[in-house]
């Protein structure tokens, strides 16, 4: 089936299989690696992108339901100039990685968070983070990475 | 199984995700797959999902311990026995039976001081997934058997959980002290640390917490575990510092970093040593081809202990050449030269090291018997039975809400002695990504196993009970630097495991203490609510019978 979408601002159309993951046709067919699949049950986040603006899992949609969206993916998440994006700046201010792979999902989610509620306290962050996984850091840079993000989208 | 040299085989290993052990074994599937392709002569992927890796890579813990201890009127240990069973699962793996012996046998009884000790392993086989290494390998369980005995002394000699264990923790004079399984702790002052970490977490204003909590209707408690931890791994490790043409340093590392930010630390290291600016030092891992022969990798809290000491010793190499290419360069005696922030200087006159590693290039440049070029590889070798002892206290605070079992961890401190600390920001990441594990094993981790079938029940990440964020709260970490290590160069000790180890004793401990005034002493790991809600059931029932 034809898809045509918009992805980290380019437009794009393929001709894809009705069965196919999103997570996978960013991967496999558009080699945007930076999209991380942890699990195979929609529990780890680290597949997280922006479909219409809003965080999705995309390992948990086709990708022909995809067809007109305007998505972003990690690798577009960063400014036109290469400037990064205010919550991968906190999140390397904040040691919120280690190794990395629930990064990706981490970063597009925390994007999410400070978009929809910016100045939130740690408790809301916490869970809003309910569907993200990470076993390196404790979590505690991210959500301090998150809540400076979130208080600097406030002005606080 | 290949059947080819050696030297004909390149592995090369990128971003892999993190370790915690199980990327430290060989599995069945990576053999496999090089056979594959060497049998068909094609190139082979292979992907495990979750639900595969769930039951192929291996579990960790698993075992039953059966310990007595009996203690002098004074609160003070005599004797400990300790059987220990683990299960290896259905296959043993290369270290699954040894992890009670060469994980936790190298530092139990932990930091106290038992005169008579007997202690016996005992693996065994069953029908479960292979369980090794797991991050602590045995040290976790160790200090777990004997923070909940110090815990059950406490209550029967009447003395408060900090006081036994001031009783009976090797003193400082003591050091450096030859524990019962013949190994060496160099360092470490496990009394003052404690000390300190009550300090720091308030220990003696909790009653007026419990009060506060108590008025919402919850129950709250406060636990503290004193632990000792080894790291090492294997006594051999080799690391490369190499200057190009262009004057640009590259450490080539038998280490690999797998999230513990090396990159980050050997680049801080080589900076220091050699004067080197960051953005001319490159790093290179994970490829068999370019990294040095006898590196090891990243396990057992190895890196800086074995890796960044042969960085110290290669480096000190390159300013040994360094100083004969200068002298010949700037016409002096060798011996007259000096090295200091990256200049090499005789008098007055000085070089940079960057351009000495220019000028090694050329062999025009070179005085008579030097050879070409400034790369320098150190093979570092300790003494097998010199791994270090990182140490320290950690206090819980949690509630828990009698009517659901549910459990809030309200606030957890950390003291940990690792030594001479070379980075904070990245050794307080592996305090707080350990003691997150260790929260995780004692509140929802379990692989559970249907009784009648043996189906791993908790077979993916919807079933197995993986920490999330509101799981934790905030966790205070310190650091006591006032106990290098002895017995190596940096005077650093293992960082990475030691959060895992004094988390579950701290964080039952809370519970328990939490759970006084129902009478209940102890649960076993995980705390889930519907265990901690059941214990209070019985003990209820129990007080009306």
């Amino acid at each position: 089936m034809n898809i045509s979408l918009t992805i980290n601002g380019e437009k794009i159309t393929r001709d894809i299989a009705t069965n196919l993951l999103l997570a996978d046709f960013l991967r496999d067919n558009l080699r945007l690696t930076g999209t991380h699949v942890g699990c195979d049950t929609t529990q780890c986040g680290c597949c997280i992108i922006h479909l219409n603006n809003k965080a999705v899992k995309s390992c948990t949609m086709l990708a022909v339901q995809a067809d007109g969206a305007q998505i972003t993916t990690i690798e577009g998440l960063a400014g036109a100039n290469g400037a990064l994006h205010p919550v991968q700046e906190a999140f390397r201010e904040h040691h919120g990685l280690q190794c990395g792979f629930c990064t990706p999902g981490m970063v597009m989610m925390g994007a999410d968070i400070v978009r929809r509620l910016p100045g939130a306290d740690e408790a809301t962050i916490r869970h809003q983070l309910e569907g993200n996984i990470c076993r390196c850091t404790g979590y505690q840079g991210i959500v301090e990475a998150i809540m400076d993000a979130s208080s600097q989208a406030k002005g606080i | 199984m290949l059947g080819i040299d050696k030297k004909k085989l390149r592995v090369i290993s990128l971003d892999v995700g993190g370790g915690f052990g199980i990327r430290s074994k060989r599995y069945p599937e990576t053999a496999a797959v090089a056979w594959a392709a060497k049998h068909i002569n094609q190139p082979v992927k292979w992907r495990g999902d979750r639900s595969e890796t769930f039951v192929s890579d291996h579990h960790g813990r698993d075992q039953v311990n059966d310990a007595v201890m009996g203690l002098d009127k004074n609160g003070r240990v005599i004797a400990l026995r300790l059987e220990t069973i683990v299960n290896v699962g259905a296959y043993s793996g290369d270290n699954g039976p040894r992890l009670p012996i060469d994980g936790g046998g190298r530092i139990i009884p932990c930091g106290y001081d038992i005169e008579k000790f007997y202690f016996s392993v005992k693996p065994v086989y069953t029908n479960t997934v292979p369980t090794d290494t797991y991050r602590g390998a045995g040290r976790p369980e160790a200090n777990y058997i004997m923070e909940r005995l110090m815990d059950a002394a406490a209550e029967e000699c009447g003395l408060t959980r900090d006081e036994i264990r001031r009783r009976n923790l090797i003193p400082l004079s003591k050091m450096p002290y030859r524990t019962q399984m013949n190994f060496v702790y160099d360092s470490g002052d496990f009394i003052g640390t404690m000390d300190k970490t009550l300090e720091l977490a308030d220990w003696k204003g909790f009653a007026s917490r419990r009060k506060e909590t108590e008025k919402r209707g919850k129950l709250r408690g406060i636990g503290l575990a004193s632990f000792v931890e080894q790291a090492g791994g294997r006594p051999t490790e080799e690391m490369r510092v190499k200057f190009d043409e262009n004057g640009k340093a590259t450490v080539f590392a038998g280490t690999f970093s797998h999230g513990q930010g090396h990159e980050t630390v050997y680049a801080q290291m080589v900076n220091d040593y050699l004067g080197v600016p960051f953005d001319q030092i490159d790093f290179v891992q994970g490829d068999t081809d370019t990294t040095p022969p006898g590196g090891v990798g990243t396990f057992g809290s190895r890196s800086s202990m074995m890796g960044g000491v042969a960085i110290k010793r290669s480096c000190g190499q390159i300013i040994m050449k360094g100083k004969k290419i200068a002298a010949h360069l700037l016409q002096a005696d060798p011996a007259a030269v000096t090295f200091e922030n990256g200049l090499f200087r005789v008098g007055v006159s000085s070089i940079s090291i960057q351009d000495v590693a220019r000028a090694a290039s050329d062999p025009a440049k070179l005085p008579e018997g030097v050879t070409p070029g400034l790369d320098e590889s150190n093979l570092f070798e300790r003494e097998p039975d010199l791994n270090n002892f990182p140490n320290g206290c950690h206090i819980c605070e949690v509630e828990v809400d009698p009517e659901l079992g549910t459990i809030e961890i309200v606030k957890y401190t950390a003291l940990d002695d690792c030594g001479v600390v070379l980075n904070p920001l990245i050794v307080h990441g592996q305090v707080y990504g350990g003691v997150a594990q260790g929260i995780g094993q004692a509140l929802t981790e379990d692989a559970i196993y249907d009784s009648e079938s043996g189906q791993l029940l908790a077979g993916s990440f919807m079933d197995y009970g993986m920490p999330r964020a509101h799981h934790l709260s905030m966790i205070e970490a310190h650091f006591t630097d006032d106990q290098p290590c002895k017995t190596n160069d940096l005077g650093v000790k293992g960082a990475g495991e030691a959060g895992a180890c004094g988390a579950p004793p701290a964080f039952v401990s809370a519970v328990c203490d939490a759970l006084t005034p129902y009478g209940v002493k102890h649960i076993d790991m995980p705390l889930t609510p519907e265990r901690v809600w059941t214990a209070i059931q019985q003990a209820k029932a129990h007080k009306a019978a």
